[in-house]
């Protein structure tokens, strides 16, 4: 490509594109060809600045500079408005790396989100791309583990489990076969940062598992991968290719003698499958049935050999880490919660988006911040962390910071980071009944609290709202609430009840007859 | 009835997927995905056959089928139209998304329109949440959608 050509990016990601990314990219190349303007189109990923998305960059002078959120019909206007250098316009919104919203980010997992290409390894190497790996594979694999210790990273998936422990225990495990599984079934809603790395970075999540591998012996790699994500699993598909062709994966990885495969597997929308042994279970290709533990998946995981299992972000932190060193990493954060936090702004809210920040800033802070309160502009009334099995947290606490000690102070957990933010026209009785339906809906049947417990939650929750026996009904409902979180053997039964118990602890007017 | 040779041709469809994948290790699920992206559903009379090309029973089969919410065991619509319920989309109005689509297509969740164009399914969770509510028809995601964006996503399907 020639180096004078003017480049445009619209980006490609699921989110963008369902907001209108690829119409808005037709007509650029529409009215460029019109008008005789040579450009390219790149497309590239989200910034995860979803409230201007469609957002549209054009690279001026060595800048990025945004407009957005454009629609088809604006670009004929961007065009009149010398856009393709930077033009004032309506939609014009400045240098992207100075929009407050990014600028005030901590960007190390989500670096390179929306800046390149995602089908690029060209463009992923540039960008400092692989350089964790190179600085890997000059160690042993005990002084690989000994980085990830040393910058305290933790469990991205919600339980927070510092993951050099994980990763010694399956190094000190001995097996002829080991595997490393990434879970990639994002399935709490509110969240999408893990669909968001492997739309704008595939490769960063390649190159972290693949220094997993090689970190703890295994040679073989599966992405457990949702089938709610097709675009994902195609970008996915392509890159984990791509690595291969260039021999960033396979029999000798970067002729280090060394061996590691990787794959793609698609999951079949069992939410359950979210926890670790349900989709090693689904991994060997059966119902996606909870494991008892112990033994941990770290000494018998798949197919009964010892097993990494990470989350997503969690494997995409792990470049950065080797490219910086853990004591870079380890300086972010506040207390046992090292490094940064990945909050996803969702629901109703003004400024929904990706928010990747140091441990420790409140609540508060980053709904008001970078959400700025609701998108219909009414009062916030409740905000749910963590995805389905998340409390529902009041506006009382939330100067509650954002680390996992804290949170679980309040009876609350961050989870996956993702943040479902709700107006004051919330019906919380709804709310709580819904907490107890999905977990009847997805509850994967091995243990009696959880699938007879929720099915009763719904009956009893249905009968206060229609003003049967409400006084003993309630009490009823925390009985169960509490037997399902003392008798179920995984986190769906065991916390289903947290919304639901928030809901009769912040909230108890909605939970009445109406 | 006319569905006999059908399902003869499916048979062989069927079985040769579940061969080429018998050796892949967990092969269950990719052969029932793959089974699924050809036909547009995974039929009972897929179960005898998978099972024994793997050597298992058609409980186990069987099982596997109908534990996964993605697997259908009909026939879809011409499109399928998944409607995000969890969380972030309720937060945006997507109970009334719901009863507009209900109202509009005549069905509910799991059904299909008599004229076979639709499918409605639930979905927990687009991954879409900063732009809810969201929905996907096949493949496509839409996000932001309102009642009359709606409208004419039914129109245009």
């Amino acid at each position: 490509m020639a180096g004078d050509t003017l480049r445009i990016y619209v980006p490609n990601d699921t989110a963008a594109r369902s907001v209108g990314a690829d119409a808005v990219a037709a007509a650029i190349e529409r009215t460029a060809g019109e008008r005789g303007v040579a450009i390219e189109i790149v497309r590239n990923g989200s910034r995860g600045l979803y409230w201007l998305e469609p957002l549209v960059e054009v690279a001026v002078a060595g800048e990025r500079v945004a407009y957005g959120p454009v629609t088809p019909d604006d670009v004929p206007g961007l065009f009149d408005a010398g856009f393709t250098t930077g033009g004032k316009h309506a939609r014009h919104l400045g240098a992207t790396e100075a929009l407050p919203y990014l600028s005030g980010q901590t960007r190390l997992t989500f670096a390179r989100a929306g800046l390149i290409a995602p089908s690029s390894l060209e463009d992923y190497r540039e960008h400092e791309g692989y350089r964790g790996l190179e600085a890997a594979l000059a160690m042993d694999t005990q002084a690989m583990v000994d980085v990830v210790k040393e910058s305290g990273l933790r469990g991205r998936g919600g339980a927070g489990f510092p993951t050099g422990i994980k990763w010694q225990t399956v190094l000190d495990t001995p097996g002829t076969q080991k595997y490393v599984v990434c879970n990639a079934d994002e399935g709490d809603s509110g969240t999408f940062a893990d669909r968001m790395i492997m739309e704008s970075d595939p490769f960063v999540l390649i190159e972290g598992m693949t220094i997993a591998g090689l970190a703890v012996g295994a040679t073989q790699g599966y992405i457990y991968l949702r089938a709610e994500y097709p675009q994902a699993i195609r970008t996915m598909n392509t890159a984990i290719a791509a690595a291969e062709q260039a021999g960033y994966l396979g029999a000798d990885v970067c002729g280090s003698g060394r061996a590691f495969h990787l794959e793609v597997r698609e999951a079949a929308g069992a939410y359950i499958c979210g926890e670790e042994t349900s989709m090693l279970e689904s991994l060997e290709g059966k119902r996606g049935m909870v494991r008892y533990r112990p033994p941990l998946p770290a000494v018998k995981g798949l197919f009964g050999a010892p097993t990494v299992v990470n989350n997503l972000t969690t494997l995409a932190t792990v470049p950065i880490i080797f490219v910086r060193g853990g004591e870079f990493y380890r300086d972010f954060g506040t207390g046992r919660s090292r490094g940064t936090l990945t909050v996803q702004l969702a629901g109703n809210i003004k400024r929904g988006g990706l928010v990747e920040i140091a441990f420790g800033r409140t609540l508060r802070e980053v709904l008001e911040d970078f959400g700025g309160g609701t998108a219909t502009g009414r009062p916030i009334r409740a905000v749910q962390a963590g995805g389905p099995l998340g409390a529902y947290i009041p506006t009382s606490q939330f100067d509650t910071p954002l680390d996992y000690e804290a949170f679980a102070e309040i009876g609350a957990m961050l989870g996956h980071g993702g943040l479902v933010v709700f107006d004051d026209t919330v019906d919380m009785g709804q709310q709580a009944r819904f907490a107890m339906e999905f977990c009847a809906i997805e509850s994967c049947g091995k243990c009696t609290p959880c699938r007879v417990g929720a099915v009763r939650g719904v009956e009893v929750i249905d009968k206060i709202l229609s003003g049967q026996d409400e006084a003993g009904n309630r009490e009823l409902l925390e009985d169960l609430c509490g037997t399902m979180v003392d008798g179920s053997l995984c986190a769906l039964g065991g916390m289903a009840p947290f919304p639901v118990l928030s809901v009769l602890k912040h909230f108890p007017e909605d939970l009445v007859a109406r | 009835m006319t569905e006999a040779p059908a399902s003869a041709a499916h048979a062989g469809t069927i079985r040769e997927i579940a061969e080429t994948r018998a050796a892949v290790p967990g092969a269950l699920l990719p052969i029932l995905h793959e089974i699924q992206d050809q036909l547009g559903y995974v039929p009972d009379s897929a179960v005898p056959i998978v099972a024994s090309v793997l050597n298992l029973s058609r409980a186990e089969v069987h099982g596997v089928v109908s534990f996964y919410h993605l697997y259908r065991r009909t026939p879809p619509g011409r499109r399928t139209i998944y409607l995000c319920r969890a969380e972030a989309c309720q937060a945006m109005g997507a109970r009334d998304l719901e009863a507009r689509l209900k109202e509009k297509l005549g069905i509910d969740f799991h059904e299909t329109t008599s004229d076979e164009r639709f499918s409605l399914e639930p979905i927990y969770c687009l991954g879409n949440c900063a732009c809810s509510p969201a929905l996907m028809i096949d493949e496509t995601v839409h996000g932001r959608v309102t009642a009359e964006r709606l409208d004419s996503l039914l129109e245009e399907g």
